[in-house]
């Protein structure tokens, strides 16, 4: 599972900082998106891995982690994902204007020289 | 004041987040079209929040501690736990500057820019809580939303007045922001997952226990984590996007977000100290090379780009680069009584790089045609070096047979009024007597050089700071002789008082400054001292006690308040 998870993570970072560095604005919002997915998997992971763990207390179990999950990377993965949906709508509306104002989607308003 | 602070104390911590949160909220409900009681409330909102901060000022100094804080729990869960709010003389210090500067560009604002678009008031409000709440917080993650919501609230502005070089420059600068963004995540996520906490006065505690095998970890996590407070700071080379972004903004949110690299500038001391003082074991020092290295690279570019820049609002730009550079390089020292100056240098030249935002585009309106005015002026690209084209006479210029142009002819008021604000913000940049700007250079120097044996490496951070004075006066004599002395033709520029208060308002603060320089010094200097001590920071936080109520009396051990559950 760990493995899978960080290939995961891998890969979409891999991709999103490759989109991000491209010219044109699709391709921009592409990257910060799946970007953002990896970051959001990356702090998921980062309370550590567990199958068929109880985020919250029961009766009956010792509170340690041996028998719970953390849910502290939960809730902040939950935030970071509104935020950055929220964001990627703002950088979507800023790219239709910028395509309003230049005719072109170029992240610079204009095409490079050939 | 004191009493009256005393009083209020400590909900009125919470009021720098609450009001301005509040404020917005009534101001979306206003209609768009009320321009008068709009205006109104966002004035007195920003106004309240100047007076909630020197109260808070007030608060912390009353205490003879080299130090006081204020903690507030405002979930009044138990401290590693919940989100605390932590003042100390550092953050109230911080609140007053954005207070003043926010209230400043507000008034500048209401002259005419509030009305170039949709919900500027609560966008404003908003920037201010965002502000207020990353100065305040003493949570990593709860930095992170304030963050965000500042980052938010400086999207909408930057894009206030729209135009193609805004849409641009936006496009540009929410991009960066969003990458550093992610980057933040995965520090505090490292951190988070290393140390088991995200509260920083926790974290400085458990840092010297971590085990070896994952301190390379912990180091790995906080580097990312600079890195985006370091793009935020404007290092070198991570500023490319800070000029366009802020010369293509209009005038009142360019000077607000002159406080918005002050944001990466504080996090980086807070966290610089808090974290990696000398009691912190193996990580004692942590990042401080890269810090003064990064910010001595900053200093140069930005002074150099100083030189470089054209347009006065690209000079300002550069100017705020010159500011963070100077900053980073002093504080990577760490030496409390250099970083006491740098603290007495930080609003100052944010006072004055404000101040110089609203002043050049006064500068620009004199020289432009009433349509292109509320648009962003294009790149400079394109022109000739120095805008040849303007310095060349027009045809009907009166000449007289000795061709000596219109000696003794007076200088319109409005053209020597703001001449005066330029001389002044000039001097400030450049950091040359009798101002403010001469006495931060003058406390950061003499502190480097109140040594047994002076460091080569501050040997290098003094000709580096004389270095880009004496740029930022060059390139701003240039401007200055440029804009108020070769025009003959040109008419008189319209200045309203609504515009010019708040420029000479600022302009007063840094003579304040200047005048009353002692006490302020001894301000910043108790904060230095409290700064590099971070144990006391840690036993403040750590000793904060959530307030007994039934669901939580019986694990703090205390009597069940108000008697039988």
């Amino acid at each position: 599972m760990e493995i899978v998870l960080a290939v995961a993570i891998g890969v979409l970072t891999t991709c999103g900082v490759w989109l991000m560095l491209r010219p044109r604005t699709y391709q921009v919002i592409m990257g910060l998106a799946l970007l953002g997915y990896g970051v959001n998997l990356f702090i998921f992971s980062m309370g550590r891995l567990s199958v068929d763990s109880e985020p919250i207390m029961v009766a009956g179990f010792p509170p340690t982690f041996e028998f719970y999950d953390d849910p502290m990377p939960q809730a902040l993965v939950l935030t970071a994902i509104v935020i950055g949906f929220a964001m990627t709508a703002l950088f979507l509306v800023v790219m239709l204007a910028q395509r309003g104002f230049s005719g072109n989607d170029h992240v610079d308003g204009q095409e490079d020289a050939e | 004041m004191r009493e009256l602070a005393q009083a209020l104390m400590p909900h009125l911590m919470v009021a720098p987040v609450l009001l301005p949160l509040l404020a917005a909220c009534l101001l979306m409900l206003v209609s768009e079209r009320r321009h008068r009681t709009k205006a109104t409330l966002g004035l007195l909102a920003t106004a309240a929040n100047l007076v909630v901060a020197v109260l808070l000022v007030f608060w912390v100094k009353a205490e003879d501690e080299p130090s006081a804080f204020g903690i507030y729990l405002p979930s009044n869960w138990d401290v590693p736990y919940g989100i605390a709010l932590v003042l100390d003389r550092l953050s109230a210090l911080m609140l007053v500057m954005t207070a003043l500067v926010a209230l400043m560009a507000l008034l500048f604002a209401l002259a005419r820019w509030h009305k170039a678009g949709a919900h500027f008031h609560p966008l404003f409000q908003i920037q201010i809580m965002g502000l207020n709440g990353a100065f305040l917080t003493g949570d990593l993650f709860n930095l992170f939303v304030f963050f965000e919501v500042m980052l938010a609230a400086s999207y909408g502005l930057l894009l206030h007045g729209s135009g193609p070089a805004r849409v641009k420059a936006g496009l540009h600068y929410i991009a960066i922001n969003l990458a550093a963004s992610s980057l933040f995540l995965v520090g505090a996520a490292l951190i988070y997952g290393i140390s088991g906490t995200l509260n920083m006065a926790d974290l400085a505690a458990r840092l010297p226990e971590v085990a070896d095998t994952d301190r390379a970890l912990l180091h790995a996590g906080c580097a990312i984590l600079g890195v985006a407070f370091l793009a935020k700071a404007a290092l070198w080379p991570l500023n490319f996007w800070l000029v366009p972004a802020y010369a293509s903004a209009s005038a009142p949110s360019a000077a607000v977000f002159a406080l918005l690299t002050k944001v990466g500038v504080y996090v980086l001391l807070r966290l610089s100290t808090l974290l990696f003082s000398d009691g912190a074991g193996e990580s004692a020092g942590f990042g401080g090379a890269w810090l003064l290295w990064g910010g001595v690279a900053t200093l140069a570019m930005g002074a150099i780009g100083m030189v470089s820049a054209q347009r006065p609002a690209r000079l300002a730009g550069f100017a705020v680069i010159v500011s963070s550079g100077t900053l980073m390089a002093v504080f990577g020292l760490a030496r409390p009584e250099v970083t006491a100056g740098a603290l007495y240098y930080l609003p100052v030249s944010t006072f004055a790089v404000a101040a110089f935002f609203l002043l050049t585009e006064l500068m620009d309106r004199s020289r432009q045609s009433e349509g292109m005015r509320e648009q962003a002026p294009e790149d400079e690209e394109d022109h000739l070096p120095f805008s040849m084209a303007e310095l060349e006479l027009a045809q009907g210029t009166n000449l007289d047979e000795d061709e000596v142009p219109l000696v003794g002819r007076a200088i319109p008021a409005a053209t020597a009024l703001l001449g005066l604000a330029f001389i002044a913000c000039t001097l400030l940049l450049a950091g040359l007597p009798p101002f403010s700007g001469f006495i931060a250079k003058f406390a950061m120097l003499s502190a480097m050089l109140d040594a047994p044996a002076v460091a080569p490496v501050s040997w290098l951070i003094m000709a580096a700071i004389i270095t880009s004075g004496l740029l930022a006066l060059l390139a701003l004599s240039r401007t200055g002789i440029r804009f108020f002395w070769a025009p003959v033709d040109r008419p008189a520029p319209v200045l309203r008082v609504v515009e010019y208060l708040p420029i000479a308002l600022l302009i007063g603060l840094c003579v304040l400054f200047t005048v009353s320089a002692e006490a302020v010094m001894r301000y910043t200097s108790a904060t230095a001292a409290a700064l590099y001590q971070p144990r006391l920071y840690i036993d403040a936080v750590m000793g904060a006690r959530p307030l007994p109520t039934p669901t939580n009396a019986d694990r703090l051990g205390v009597p069940v308040p108000g008697g039988v559950r």
